[in-house]
């Protein structure tokens, strides 16, 4: 490749920025002015993100002060700072990795607590380059500060080779889909500027990422501490005949790495003025996640499935005719149909996938390990959802990528494969294919914190693990229908809703749900009872009575109340479910779908339960013939907010009964 | 792929910004937005507008008063909450000094500018604030560097630097405990040349001070302060007459002045583009009290 005879970097002492021209006198301030002024705008500079991931010996942070220095990017004051620091620590050189650090802990411990940002520029490019160390917490910090790059530097030191730490960067870096990686053969004055270590290594190296998902590799040799290759071309080493990395930051090609073909835009916030200023203005805020789109163009909303035609694109500049990633604007319909956050946007002939069940791969963030009895949630596009199933598949070594398939958690800075099941369905693509609708994150919901960064995996193309735990179906499209739920409940004239009865065993759960459904009926609405014991004998067949099996069961009731509601019906739900968790994923599972789920808690003493003992099932646990029976040998956990308290020793069936459509009543379920 | 789906690097940076102020809209039940008259707020109030037009803001603006503002900022401050027509709430450290909230130093070098924390985290929890929008960057100080674009706050409105949230992608997490709140920073990726370029591009009003203008200054610490009410002069300290003008616009006492001849927005965005020092080195005395001022502000609630 021809090089200029130094690099493409302007005198530049700007904050961060490119610079004005220093030669010759600048006593002309106006002009000067307005030249660097109309070189700002006239050509717009373009925005390259990229990460540094290394260890601190590997000099990754002299490398970046290098990169700042050498293109003049450093300040007076930031600079003066660096020699006085420097002073102080007894070094007799200017230590330019004092440039980078940040924290008072971090000064204090020498080490790197997390991603930090730093911001230059030349006259080819803007850069953000997110910095992240590489002690213990490597994974976790890389995995934050590369997510959006556009391209990673990985470290080597020319003395130790392609060590474990350079795989783990590189292997991090294919699993983000990062689309540029630059191998950067750093401490090549230790190692006598030898062209022979230098092949050896990019040998190594290409041996390892051959198995990895990388279409873009560069390697080049530096110095970061004497600048070689850095920003100037190094004379020490004629044999190499690329460019220096700055010069490569500033060329490589980005502006492909977008996806433009397929249409993605998940809706963020409804703009709706109210009507004296704009009459009827009512438009679907978001920033474009792929493909272009225009006035025109036919589209469908999702996971709803309702179809329409872009009417406008807005922005505050004015409507635009067209729009394309990453810009933020607002799309008007041409129809009035229900779009709300959390809907995605996408061209009806080419949908993404709409399930509430995919392949993610992992990162775990958080010092509590992954623990299926915790709660959590993903956050993906603009849609929250509660996790239902977690099934850990195996965890990656990230050094010898080898798959342990006995894993069944995840801890702190551990990357593995899972299945995932969720109340609600996501609108996504997997992540190689757009790496905003194929990423989320998990939210522990108890402590808030993100616990995971996860990217869906495309399991129509990668293999499915044959001996995987549990058989699952796989990615099913999300079937829209013409018919809308409103329709559907006019005709029937009600709306649609869930009871859930819960309570220890004999409480009187089936007998008050039976009661009421009766009454239903008699006064002409469609209701219908799904009885624990009934459902045992059929869909749930298949079902024990261990913590797991209960949550199962508790799990498909609640999605065949959520379709009777769906449908119209009351769904009168008499199930034990006496875990709290299980109970709330099932309200989850409605209130994510709008609709009304009223938890009924049927209170009894125990004593009484056993007294009554309608199945002999109390004598049978006494007697050790029946083990886990909720009461007796496994906890029942009460509601702690029910919609209703119905206590069965103190009152009758009837008045029970009278409550129940009361509460009906006032939530305008039942109405007369 | 045709080359016309090319986006510039500042129109990415406010394509992320209104992704950010829509998103913390969307998912925090009573956001403000900090505006204080400064170019950083300035641009936060037109991000605004791109965000939510033809709509009303989903959230008040808010301005922590320290009593010692310059004149010309708060006159401007009132003149654009009129034009884009939103609630605007005056927070007062007066207020809290009179309430005895907070206690005054007094002497030369005193300010009233670490005083704003206790009025901010006040107002905050009398309006129960949950998500508070500022117009902090990465680039002005090496603490900032590595704050995200949600912050998170405890109870007492403190900065954990250990217990932030990792940030990946656009995927914010937005879940608080009841007491705690969110500083938010859309512009977090952008430089103070970004800054005067965008004001450029949009054309957008700032307070004179920014520009070149005759003033009455002292110098102190090798820096120039305007001549005021608010800043006893100590021995030796003799005012003068200067062309200057603000790279910041903070607390009179303790933001100083430049000298500059750049009286138009070119101009500045030139001299910006062309200077040696950082705009906080340069002038912000707050900063320079000691090496990890900054830090210990931010730990105790400052923005």
């Amino acid at each position: 490749m021809k090089l200029p005879k130094s690099p493409d970097v302007t005198a530049s002492n700007g904050n961060g920025q490119a610079a004005v021209a220093t030669d010759g006198d600048s006593a002309q301030p106006h002009s000067a002015g307005q030249e660097v002024f109309r070189r700002l705008t006239e050509r717009p500079a373009d925005l390259l993100r990229f990460a540094t991931a290394g260890s601190v010996d590997d000099g990754k942070s002299t490398l970046i002060g290098r990169l700042l220095y050498d293109s003049k990017q450093v300040l007076t004051d930031q600079l003066e700072h660096v020699e006085q620091a420097s002073e102080r620590m007894g070094h007799d050189f200017l230590d330019l990795s004092l440039l980078t650090d940040g924290l008072r802990a971090e000064r204090e411990q020498g080490i790197t607590i997390d991603v930090a940002y730093r911001y230059f520029a030349t006259t080819q490019r803007r850069f953000i380059i997110a910095d992240t160390p590489g002690h213990e917490q490597y994974t976790r910090n890389m995995v934050t500060g590369a997510s959006t790059a556009d391209l990673a530097i990985v470290l080597v030191d020319a003395r130790k080779g392609v060590l474990a730490q350079s795989k783990r960067h590189a292997f991090i870096s294919s699993l983000l889909a990062i689309p540029h990686v630059v191998v950067c053969v750093n401490k090549m004055d230790l190692v006598d500027y030898d062209e022979a270590v230098f092949d050896a290594i990019v040998e190594d190296f290409d041996q390892f990422a051959a198995r990895l998902e990388m279409p873009d590799v560069t390697f080049i040799p530096i110095s970061a501490l004497l600048g070689d290759n850095v920003v100037e071309r190094s004379q020490a080493m004629p044999w190499y005949e690329g460019p220096p990395l700055l010069y490569h930051l500033e060329h490589v090609h980005i502006a492909s790495d977008r996806n433009l073909i397929d249409v993605r835009f998940p809706v963020q916030w409804v703009i709706r003025p109210p009507s004296s200023s704009v009459a009827d203005y009512r438009a679907y805020a978001g920033q474009v996640a792929g493909g272009v789109m225009r006035p025109g163009d036919d589209v469908i909303v999702l996971p709803g499935g309702q179809r329409s035609t872009i009417a406008g694109i807005d922005t505050f500049d004015g409507a635009v005719e067209e729009a394309f990633p990453p810009m933020s604007v607002a799309l008007r319909l041409a129809d009035d149909i229900d779009v709300g956050r959390g809907s995605t946007i996408v061209r009806t002939q080419n949908q993404p996938t709409v399930s509430n069940r995919f392949e993610a791969l992992l990162c775990w963030m958080s010092e509590r390990p992954l623990d299926r009895r915790r709660r959590y949630q993903v956050k993906h596009t603009t849609r929250t959802a509660m996790v239902g199933g977690l099934d850990v598949r195996y965890r990656i070594d990230v050094e010898t990528l080898h798959r342990d398939a006995s894993a069944t958690t995840l801890e702190l800075n551990d990357l593995g494969r899972v299945h995932m099941e969720l109340s609600a369905p996501l609108v996504f693509d997997s992540y190689r294919r757009n790496r905003t609708t194929g990423s989320l994150i998990v939210i522990d919901e108890a402590t808030n914190e993100t616990v995971a960064a996860g990217v869906i995996l495309d399991t129509e193309v990668e293999e499915i693990d044959t001996d995987a735990k549990t058989e699952r179906s796989p990615n099913v499209r999300w079937q829209g229908t013409r018919v809308t739920r409103e329709r559907r409940w006019q005709a029937l004239g009600q709306p649609g809703a869930t009871l859930w009865f819960t309570g220890l065993p004999g409480a009187g759960k089936s007998t008050m749900a039976a009661a009421v459904e009766e009454r239903l009926i008699a006064a002409g609405k469609s209701a219908f009872l799904l009885d624990g014991d009934n459902l045992r004998h059929g869909l749930n067949g298949d079902l024990g009575f261990d913590e797991a099996a209960r949550r199962e069961n508790v799990r498909r009731t609640a999605h065949v109340a959520r379709l009777l509601a769906d449908s119209g019906t009351i769904a009168l739900v008499s199930l034990v479910s006496p875990y709290a968790a299980d109970r709330e994923l099932a309200a989850t599972l409605h209130s994510s779908d709008e609709l009304e789920f009223l938890e009924i808690f049927v209170d009894a003493p125990l004593e009484l339960c056993e007294k009554r003992d309608p199945k002999g099932l109390y004598a049978r646990a006494r007697a050790g013939e029946l083990s886990g029976l909720t009461g007796v040998g496994a906890p029942y956990e009460r509601p702690a907010d029910p919609d209703l308290v119905l206590g069965t020793l103190e009152e009758s069936v009837e008045r029970g009964v009278e409550r129940v459509l009361e509460l009906l009543a006032s939530r305008g379920i039942v109405t007369d | 792929m045709p080359a016309t789906y090319h986006l510039s690097h500042l129109r990415t940076l406010e394509a992320e910004a209104v992704q950010v102020m829509r998103e913390i809209a969307a998912e925090f039940e009573r956001p403000v937005l900090l505006f204080s008259g400064g170019k950083d707020s300035i641009v936060l109030l037109r991000l605004a507008e791109k965000a939510f037009r033809p709509g009303p803001f989903p959230f008040p603006v808010m301005h922590v008063d320290t009593g010692h503002n310059f004149p010309e900022a708060i006159e401007f401050r009132d003149r654009r909450m009129q034009e884009i027509d939103e609630r605007l709430i005056v927070a007062y450290v007066e207020d809290s000094i009179r309430s005895g909230r907070v206690v005054e130093d007094t002497g030369p070098r005193s300010s009233r500018n670490a005083l704003q924390t206790v009025t901010l985290l006040d107002a905050i929890r009398e309006h129960g604030f949950d998500a508070a929008f500022g117009g902090a960057r990465r680039d002005e100080e090496r603490a900032r560097a590595k704050e995200r674009v949600l912050s998170f706050r405890d109870q007492f409105g403190q900065w954990e630097p250990q217990r932030q949230r990792p940030e990946v992608w656009a995927l914010y997490n937005a879940r608080i405990r009841k007491g705690e709140h969110a500083r938010v920073f859309p512009i977090s990726n952008w430089t103070e040349l970004d800054v005067w370029q965008y004001i450029a591009e949009e054309q957008l009003e700032v307070p004179s001070i920014y520009f070149a203008h005759d003033r009455e200054v002292f110098e102190r610490d090798g820096m120039l302060y305007a001549n005021s009410p608010f800043i006893e002069l100590m021995d030796g300290e003799r005012p003068f007459s200067a062309r200057v003008r603000y790279r910041t616009v903070g607390d009179m006492s303790c933001t100083g002045a430049v000298e500059s001849s750049a009286a138009t927005l070119e101009e500045v965005v030139a001299e910006i583009a062309a200077t040696e020092v950082t705009e906080r080195g340069q002038t912000r005395a707050d900063d320079r009290v000691s090496e990890a001022a900054m830090e210990d502000r931010k730990r105790q609630g400052y923005f």
